[in-house]
């Protein structure tokens, strides 16, 4: 799995950070998302993936 | 043409108005009748509700708004009349990109992380406010005791607004979200909040804190009138959401035993508990409404340019093909991803703040007072049917 975020559509509501705190961050600056981990491992994958479904501003993608 | 109108008005204090549950029953998307006469349309399905929040091609700007209750429609003529307009800072109702650059020069400061490290301050407020109680008077009204000053205290701490003025702020932030208001007091509210905001940003300009108004208007990104406005927001939206959301939920989980003992028995429980009654309360239920730009079909159905749409989030939050038996309050259900904190670039700022002042909040109460319960009737606490943001007036109870 490898993830992708695009900080320029982020809003930094923060729901990957609380959902997936090994893989996601927020910047202290502007709250957009920091990704730790772009390739986590696949115990987290469903994890990541209700991360991804969860964002509101469509900022996260996985492949 | 439709005659379909909205209410606030509900058969049970819990639950949606019937006819709205029915709706979603059967359909995603309903013509609807606006206060001015428009034709344009109601939203009650989950994915639906989600699509169109998630929609650029649907704006929250003010000047295409079509009001959905009477009450807004005399405030809209009322400021047209007025010219009033809301300060420039007040982000919720700007699209992108506009919008874009006030929400990141504060995401920074509404972090998870940040958050959670105001966790023992929060802690520290909700047990003073729980010595008060124990020490104070039976029956209490928990709304007074502890709902507001929780959120209250914790949000002027964070922007630096001094809490011995809330009296001023509070009061006017009732006639804020009154629906039965007039008009020219609403005007008269917001004006009032305003020129006491904008009074104070001044003064952190002369004494700057190490709060969070100070630190923007130290970032010397924004003007006076923007900070008022960014200010205004903050305030006001930190004041009654969780407010609401503390005191309905402690009703609810009084008047539903099973479930408070359920949660009782098992703390571990809380972070899901606080989504459960986050999404089977969802204490926004007036709204939010949008504007399409131009024809957009959402599920088959083309909404067309400047038609307005209302999402019915109580309803869409208890859909049945998201969240099955949704009409039942369940502290064991996953209920991540309700759309309590709304969806798309304007979802809640202050969303981690809130779960953590809910988290907070209800455990001390359950801990402190297990013999807590109401002090009157379910049927005669006073419900806010007749506020924008749906809870309880007053929560008499005992322990």
């Amino acid at each position: 799995m490898k993830i992708e975020a695009d900080t320029t559509v982020c809003i930094g509501a923060g729901m990957c950070a609380l959902t997936v705190p090994k893989v996601f961050d927020q910047s202290e600056e502007d709250g957009t998302v920091v990704l730790l981990d772009p390739s986590p491992p696949a115990e987290l994958e469903d994890a990541v993936r209700r991360a991804v479904t969860l964002c509101p501003s469509g900022a996260l993608s996985v492949s | 043409m439709s005659d379909l109108t909205l209410t606030t008005r509900r058969e049970r204090p819990l639950d949606p108005p019937d006819r709205f549950t029915e709706l979603g029953e059967r359909a995603h998307l309903h013509r609807m009748a606006y206060a001015d006469g428009h034709q344009g349309w109601l939203v009650t399905g989950y994915a639906a509700a989600r699509a169109v929040l998630a929609d650029p091609r649907f704006s929250n700007r003010p000047e295409l708004a079509h009001p959905p209750v009477a009450a807004r429609l005399e405030l809209l003529k009322e400021m047209q009349e007025q010219q009033f307009r809301v300060p420039p800072g007040f982000f919720l109702r700007m699209d992108a990109p506009e919008h874009t650059r006030y929400r990141k020069l504060l995401a920074g400061q509404f972090t998870v992380r940040r958050m959670n490290q105001l966790e023992p301050r929060i802690e520290e407020i909700a047990e003073a406010c729980l010595d008060r109680m124990e020490a104070g008077e039976r029956p209490a009204d928990l709304v007074e005791a502890f709902a507001l000053p929780i959120p209250s205290l914790v949000i002027c701490e964070l922007l630096g607004v001094p809490y011995a003025d809330r009296e001023r702020f509070q009061a006017d932030s009732k006639v804020l979200f009154g629906l039965d208001s007039e008009g020219a007091d609403v005007i008269a509210a917001m004006t009032s909040i305003s020129t006491y905001l904008y009074g104070l940003i001044q003064h952190k300009r002369a004494e700057p804190g190490d709060d969070l108004l100070s630190g923007l208007v130290a970032g010397g990104e924004l003007t006076d009138e923007e900070l008022t406005g960014v200010a205004f927001l903050l305030l006001v939206a930190g004041h009654e959401t969780t407010a609401n959301m503390l005191g309905l939920g402690t009703y609810a989980l009084l008047t539903d035993p099973g479930q408070l003992a359920v949660l009782r028995d098992d703390p571990s429980l809380m972070d899901n508990a606080v989504e459960e009654l986050l999404r089977h309360l969802t204490i926004i239920h007036l709204g939010p409404v949008r504007t399409a730009l131009e024809d957009v079909e959402v599920e088959g159905t083309v909404i067309a340019k400047g038609e307005a749409v209302t999402l019915h989030l109580p309803v869409a939050n208890r859909d049945p093909e998201r969240f099955p038996g949704g009409g039942r309050l369940d502290v064991t259900r996953p209920a991540t991803g309700h759309l309590a904190f709304g969806h798309g670039i304007h979802q809640c700022l202050g969303q981690q703040l809130a779960r953590i002042e809910m988290r907070v909040g209800y455990a001390a109460l359950l801990r402190r007072l297990p013999g807590l319960r109401l002090a009157v009737p379910p049927e005669e606490v006073p419900m806010r049917t007749d506020m924008s943001i749906y809870g309880v007036h007053r929560l008499p109870v005992t322990w």
